[in-house]
């Protein structure tokens, strides 16, 4: 007769149900199922949905594929003890940005309302790219180059905060990316 | 063989408990209670830490401390605890003997070493790499090693269970279908079993990485099955936290189930599709097609999330028809005033209840759609979620379920029962809080796992914004009434053992007494199947059901301000 007993119907699939459960069911099952259908949808009607193109990679590859493009655009040095280039790749190209204890290398300048294939990679642990204040998350993985293309709709200064941990130095990563 | 033992029969409650059981159950609580309390203490260095005015502790020391606050309270304060109540469930209420006692001395071994072997890594100082250990971090062996041994230890204890279910279908000690909280377990114990098997797939080739035997494990790979591991852990949480709450308002109310097929099939729907939520994790990450994000991070179309909204209506409404049936009948909520408010067990299950269902419940859906993942992942509000789901959820209804066990299984009259009333209202409240601010500063992007907000020596330093601070205060604040709550409960609990009055066990006899067969009754043929038998729990399901529609979209429009991604 409760829930520490056996129920006392020997088949249990078979008791009735009640219309306060019936009624929760349907409407518990229809909200599911319209969320459902929003995750699918926001990838057909939607503008933020994350890339899955993806590619394995070596530090040593994708180390030359950024250093090839920081050589072509970089347009001025950054004032920090690291004097990190700041990058201008033209719009559309691709732009590879890496993550590294305890670093993000170069620093990069988009304009805005121009799209850009953004390229991410790790070259020792996990590392997080967490866009700051426009508030975009993502893993970053090392072996795996990870290309999301991206439009800024805002212009501004904007950090890029490693919010994967990292080891003792991880709470001083933070990068930087401009938007014109 | 079921000569050699004894059982009780509790006058108290009139639960029946096998001597080797019963101590089994015992030792798995008292050290689960161990390492809460000192979970508890470590979450002291972690909250004092994060709140940015104190910053308490050095970096170091912080992630060394953060370490093992993770690991002690989400795997060993937890699972030791859930073993017993896996115990109980199988050979308390169906009054049989346990499988295999010695064996399950040996599981319990395992699980202490295991434990002890793996925090003494982390306070050694070179395994600070959380609890997740993504590879290729390296901790020391014997941080794997001892993880190895624990979960070995526990799918030994979850066998063990299953052990004990054959012997009471083989010795008749009931008859039909094993009672729902029973079913619940076994629902817990199947999602276990996969867990740990995860958790060893992957652990066992990562602790052979770290002393040299196998070259590398991909960091992909590892994130994929480590998820299979960490996540479904926390499913097994819910199953047992769910057959708690089923247990507890049988025992505070006497209320039966409002319908066993609906709570029953939903306990099904979990074994089938609660494990796809582990990938939500990994939403974020490269190299795992859209389809596979959308069709596991939606639990399958969200089966599981139906369960879980199933149970949510289920137990407060067989709450319900139960205060109903004893003339509580007055408008949608006189049976909900008149509840034992000062009965701990109850309170603490009732506050669980609506804490893990509108803080972590929602929070977990929103954070697990492929698409609105990307604002808070990584961030603190992830810990807001699973404080709401692990703490409020979990936590606090093994604590509501302990102060229940004191008496019946301890033998122990409870010490400061006045303490005890109100334990679980501070507690579960400052709980909520602490995840509503933390959920707030997630929000706002402040990360998790990070020791200084200000990133002071950063070269481009970020400055958040000054509601971030703000926040991130008052999780500091909300942070130590919780621990505040938590040093009660451990006071009452352990003071209890050592102080509080004996209390008669019931006599020993050398063989067990059946459960009885419960006559159909009248009342259960019709039961409920033409009436609306608990109009205020709907009306609270509906009040549910408008802040998960409205916070979900508003997270939409927050999300379609960003940047264009694809």
């Amino acid at each position: 007769m409760s829930a520490i007993l056996p129920p006392a119907e020997r088949l249990w699939y078979k008791h009735p149900i009640d219309r306060v459960e019936g009624t929760w069911i349907v409407i518990a099952l229809t909200w599911c199922l319209i969320m459902f259908f929003m995750m699918v949808g926001w990838h057909v009607w939607g503008k933020q949905n994350l890339s899955t193109e993806t590619y394995r990679t070596t530090p040593e590859m994708f180390m030359a594929k950024t250093q090839a493009m920081v050589d072509k655009y970089t347009v001025r040095i950054e004032k920090d003890e690291n004097a990190t280039p700041v990058v201008a790749p033209p719009a559309g190209s691709d732009v590879y940005f890496i993550a590294r204890l305890w670093s993000f290398y170069p620093v990069l300048e988009l304009e805005k309302g121009k799209t850009y294939k953004l390229h991410l990679t790790s070259m020792d642990y996990n590392h997080g790219f967490s866009l700051q204040p426009a508030n975009i998350n993502i893993q970053i993985v090392p072996g795996f180059e990870h290309v999301v293309t991206v439009t800024p709709n805002q212009s501004g200064t904007y950090s890029v905060v490693c919010n994967e941990f990292c080891g003792i130095g991880h709470h001083k990563m933070v990068g930087r990316l401009y938007v014109k | 063989m079921s000569t050699s033992t004894t059982y009780r029969t509790c006058p108290r409650s009139g639960l029946q408990f096998e001597h080797q059981a019963e101590w089994l159950m015992k030792a798995n609580a008292f050290v689960a209670v161990v390492w809460l309390l000192f979970g508890g203490i470590l979450a002291i260095g972690v909250v004092l830490t994060r709140w940015p005015a104190v910053r308490w502790l050095e970096a170091d020391t912080f992630y060394m401390v953060l370490t093992a606050h993770g690991i002690d309270m989400l795997i060993y304060w937890i699972i030791f605890f859930e073993i017993a109540i896996l115990y109980f469930c199988a050979s308390t209420l169906l009054r049989c003997r346990i499988a295999t006692p010695k064996i399950a001395w040996l599981a319990f071994a395992l699980m202490v070493i295991g434990s002890v072997v793996n925090n003494i890594a982390v306070f050694r100082g070179a395994s600070s790499v959380m609890m997740t250990s993504y590879v290729p971090m390296m901790a020391e062996p014997n941080f794997y090693l001892g993880l190895i041994l624990f979960a070995v230890g526990a799918l030994i204890a979850v066998f063990v269970f299953f052990g004990t279910l054959v012997v009471a279908k083989k010795e008749k000690t009931y008859q039909g279908s094993v009672p729902l909280v029973t079913f619940g377990a076994i629902t817990a114990a199947i999602i276990a079993t996969f867990t740990i098997a995860s958790g060893a797939i992957i652990l066992i080739p990562t602790w052979l990485m770290s002393i040299g035997v196998v070259k590398e494990v991909d960091p992909l790979v590892y994130r994929t099955i480590w998820w299979a591991f960490g996540h479904s852990s926390q499913q097994i949480n819910v199953a047992a936290h769910i057959s708690v709450w089923y247990l507890v308002a049988a025992i505070a109310f006497g209320a039966k189930p409002m319908s066993e097929r609906v709570s029953r099939t939903a306990f099904l729907l979990y074994i089938l599709f609660l494990q796809l939520a582990s990938a939500h994790h990994l939403l974020a990450d490269p190299g795992l097609s859209t389809g596979w994000k959308v069709v596991n991070t939606s639990y399958f179309m969200y089966f599981a999330v139906l369960a879980s909204m199933l149970h949510g209506l289920t137990i407060p409404g067989a709450m319900e028809v139960a205060q109903r049936q004893k003339g509580f009948t007055k408008g949608l909520f006189e049976w909900l005033r008149k509840a034992p408010w000062s009965n701990p067990s109850f309170s603490g299950v009732f506050i669980s209840i609506i804490g893990f269902g509108f803080l972590g419940g929602i929070s977990g859906v929103m954070m697990g759609t492929e698409q609105l993942n990307m604002i808070i992942h990584n961030t603190i509000y992830v810990p807001g979620h699973f404080h709401a789901t692990v703490v409020v959820g979990t936590t606090l209804t093994f604590m509501a379920l302990t102060y229940y066990l004191i008496p019946v299984l301890f033998k122990r009259e409870m010490i400061a029962p006045t303490l005890a009333k109100w334990q679980p209202y501070l507690f579960g409240f400052s709980m909520y809080f602490f995840c509503l601010v933390m959920m707030g500063a997630g929000t706002l992007g402040v990360s998790r796992r990070h020791w200084d907000m200000a990133f002071q020596g950063a070269a481009l330093a970020y400055e958040w914004p000054g509601a971030a601070y703000l926040m991130m205060a008052l999780v500091g604040v909300a942070g130590i009434a919780a621990i505040a709550g938590g040093a009660i409960y451990i006071y009452i609990t352990v003071g209890s053992l050592l102080w509080g009055r004996a209390l008669e066990g019931g006599p020993a006899s050398g063989k067990f007494t059946p459960i009885p067969r419960t006559a159909p009754s009248a009342v259960a043929q019709t039961y409920g199947s033409m009436g609306f038998a608990a109009p205020g729990t709907f009306a609270l399901a509906m009040v549910f059901l408008l802040a998960f529609v409205l916070y979900y979209f508003i997270n939409w429009k927050y999300l379609s301000t960003l940047w264009g991604l694809s």
